[in-house]
């Protein structure tokens, strides 16, 4: 086999990951791999190598709960036909490849600019520069947003062509949020500085971010976390899906002008991030997360508390989303705006709710599930219609479940230990992937280490880094006034993607 | 229409009446007390992240400190967070805790331009920009305007066009590619302005601090108005701080 299949978080030497020329890594990770829609590729990327580059394909298998993996080293003068010729989903990876390594591909039918990294190959990039796609016409008429946007919401471009009020073409710029974090994870040394960087990827997933980092972390050092944290990460992860997908639904309140829709749902995210704050004194929980032990070890009290937030959640929760669910003036703005099918769905490899509102069943928490996700048996929220309204009823199912899932987490908690060992270095020439069912979908870190052992390359993909090419697609033929209520309800991240 | 009454009665009232002295639920991390015990110095300055802890005498900044509350767990006697939140100030060095110092963070009022209080004493909006802020500092400086928290009623807002702003309120360590924009932002807002650092990342770049992707010269043209420390910010910072900073002065 030229594969290599592993599990979610499972540390492997990098040596045994089989290495093959471009022709036949390309026939794999193209053709044989992705044969069925239930494989995807989790991520794509290039690591340095003196005077080369090792690209690496990670597909994940949801059938077998398995991630197969295979390797490809190139120069970066060598000219290659692309992935995303046949496969679109790879299209945002080979871009990164092209803008980090100068590789040149041949036929990529996108080859533009991903974030304008610090690192870039071409030095002469500047994020002013980005070619938009034109057209020459007298009827259209372009729209430009950003990289400022009228609320308090991060930086990014977006470029409309329109008729009249209507969106014929949609691009997206992102890079404004770059903050060299991949880089920074190799150059700072201390893992409490690593966890503040897992902690500053998306400061809306911290819980997403820091738990894919620590399990990493975890299984590099040859660490088995013990129960009890395992189930403070999944109750962590599932608290953080309430909070963000409850004031999701109040921003998709405001974006369609539902004034006591936004102010509810917006008040109930409230004691949800104050009860992470009275967990661990950070309303979105940073500090919470810790490799191979916690800092806020989960107490009866705490339960206690958390019935209680939950239980007085609950009641208004469901009062406010009956009435939100059958107004026809907010169903008027949400039904069959910014659609995505579940071809497009696919076509573009989507992930988390993304792909779950078109009718893909795509959740790491069911294929590759990680910490007490086994126990859950999860079933992923299914839609099918790809609209806004898809998306809304998504969260609000998603609410439901984690409400559920963490009753159920609330009737045995696992005791404390106070026999931990520490944690010991990572071991050298490895390779791990991390994979975590985020509020927004999946989120990936991949980590390799050097012959002592040191961390020599830190790749993170954030599940927006698939979906944002899915929201200018959803956009198409929508009137311009609708775009605030498909790209809230999209939520994706900024800092995520740019990172 | 009798749904919805039914639902504003059963939420109540939910703003927080008294904004000044409300109190946080739980446990945060906010003002720092530091004894002086006598500890390992090197070893307690070499545990933190940002580099936050400084030596003689012993300190904490919490212009650079992140609030990830380690150095309180390794030393318990020698550091305690407080649930202290009014920590925003308008002189970068009062962010600067030494060890046996229990007072109060505080605005210089010697330092507030006296136009501050005589545009903006009974309205502030501001333009919020974020210059590769996590989205943490972002959703907090939401939930300032949220019902419960409510600054509104203060006659403080986030406006959309920096040309109907009286301030810009920066969040993130300043990436590079956001520079531009950044100063183009402020260029568009009529004098006279303010300038608010929201975030630690703001304030020093946090884990940030001198990373490749940063440019954080914008800074050194400028007073800066309002210093609030946070990873990320609490909205009861935020919203005292500004009061402090707009407030009539006795
Ligand atoms: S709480 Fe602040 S000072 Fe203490 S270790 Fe963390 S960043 Fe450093």
């Amino acid at each position: 086999m030229n594969y290599i299949s592993v599990r979610n978080n499972q540390t492997i030497p990098l040596s045994s990951i089989p290495e093959m020329d471009y022709p036949a890594f390309f026939e794999l990770n193209v053709f044989t791999l992705l044969k069925s829609n239930t494989s995807h590729c989790v991520n794509y990327f290039g690591s340095p190598q003196p005077g080369q580059i090792r690209l690496t394909c990670c597909i994940g298998d949801d059938d077998l709960g398995l991630i197969h993996l295979s390797s490809c080293v190139v120069t970066a003068q060598q000219v290659l036909p692309s992935f995303s010729k046949h496969h679109l989903a790879y299209e945002k990876f080979e871009r990164e490849l092209h803008e980090n390594f100068g590789i040149a591909y041949a036929d990529h039918p996108w080859l533009k600019p991903v974030r304008f990294p610090f690192n870039a190959f071409d030095k002469n990039s500047s994020i002013a520069g980005y070619p938009f796609f034109k057209i020459d016409s007298e009827e259209l008429h372009e729209v430009g947003v950003g990289p400022i946007h009228a609320g308090i919401i991060e930086p990014g471009h977006f470029r409309f062509i329109c008729n009249g009020e209507q969106i014929l073409h949609l691009e997206i710029q992102l890079g404004y949020q770059h903050r060299g974090i991949e880089a920074l994870f190799v150059e700072k040394k201390k893992l409490l500085q690593r966890i503040t960087l897992a902690e500053s990827i998306s400061g809306d997933a911290v819980a997403g971010h820091t738990v894919a980092f620590v399990n990493l972390w975890e299984s590099l050092c040859g660490f088995q976390a013990d129960k009890h944290l395992q189930w403070s990460r999944t109750l962590a992860l599932e608290l953080e899906r309430i909070a963000i997908c409850t004031g999701g639904l109040s921003g998709m309140c405001t974006d369609v002008a539902y004034q006591l829709g936004s102010a509810v749902f917006g008040r109930l995210r409230t004691p949800i991030i104050n009860f992470f704050q009275t967990w661990c004194g950070n309303r979105l929980a940073k500090g919470l997360i810790r490799a191979g032990k916690t800092n806020f070890p989960f107490t009866p009290a705490l339960k206690a508390g958390l019935n209680n937030v939950l239980n007085d959640f609950e009641k208004d929760f469901e009062e406010i989303c009956e009435e939100l669910f059958s107004l026809s003036s907010a169903l008027a703005r949400f039904e069959k705006t910014g659609v995505i099918t579940q071809q497009l769905a696919t076509t573009l490899g989507t992930v988390g709710m993304c792909a779950r509102m078109s009718g893909v069943s795509r959740d790491i928490r069911s294929s590759h599930p990680h910490d007490l996700y086994w126990a859950f048996d999860h079933q992923p929220i299914i839609k099918h219609h790809g609209d806004v309204y898809s998306r809304a009823q998504i969260r609000k199912e998603e609410i439901r479940k984690s409400i559920r899932y963490i009753r159920k987490l609330l009737e045995e908690i696992p005791a404390e230990r106070n026999d931990r060992s520490s944690l010991s270095s990572p071991g050298a020439g490895s390779f791990t992937i991390s994979l975590v069912e985020g509020w927004r979908g999946e989120i990936c870190h991949c980590a390799i280490t050097g012959d002592n052992g040191e961390l020599i390359y830190y790749k993170i993909k954030d599940p927006s880094f698939h979906n944002w090419l899915a929201l200018a697609m959803a956009v198409r033929n929508n009137e311009i006034s609708d775009f605030p209520i498909s790209n809230k309800s999209f939520d994706l991240s900024y800092c995520g993607h740019d990172l | 229409m009798l749904n919805n009454l039914k639902i504003l009665f059963h939420q109540g009232k939910q703003y927080i009446p008294d904004i000044t002295r409300a109190q946080v639920p739980g446990i945060f991390r906010g003002r720092p007390v530091i004894s002086n015990e006598p500890v390992d110095e090197n070893e307690l300055m070499d545990l933190c992240p940002t580099n936050a802890i400084l030596s003689g005498p012993l300190a904490i900044d919490l212009g650079k400190c992140i609030f990830c509350g380690e150095c309180a767990f390794a030393f318990p006697g020698k550091i305690k967070f407080t649930t202290d939140y009014k920590i925003a100030t308008n002189e970068r060095r009062q962010l600067i805790i030494p060890e046996g110092q229990g007072q109060p963070i505080e605005l210089n009022p010697m330092l507030i331009r006296k136009e501050i209080h005589q545009y903006f004493g009974g309205s502030l909006k501001l333009r919020q920009v974020s210059a590769g802020g996590d989205n943490s500092c972002e959703l907090e400086l939401n939930a300032c305007s949220n019902v419960n928290f409510d600054m509104g009623r203060f006659g403080i807002d986030f406006v959309a066009s920096p040309r109907h702003a009286d301030g810009i309120v920066i969040t993130g360590p300043i990436t590079k590619n956001m520079a531009l924009p950044l100063q183009i932002c402020y260029d568009a807002i009529p004098q006279p302005k303010i300038i608010i650092l929201a975030g630690t990342d703001a304030i020093s770049g946090g884990i940030f601090e001198g990373g490749p992707a940063i440019d954080r010269s914008f800074l050194s043209k400028y007073i800066i108005d309002l210093y609030v420390p946070g990873n990320p910010i609490h909205p009861l910072t935020f919203i005292n701080g500004v009061l402090d900073l707009i407030k009539k002065r006795h």
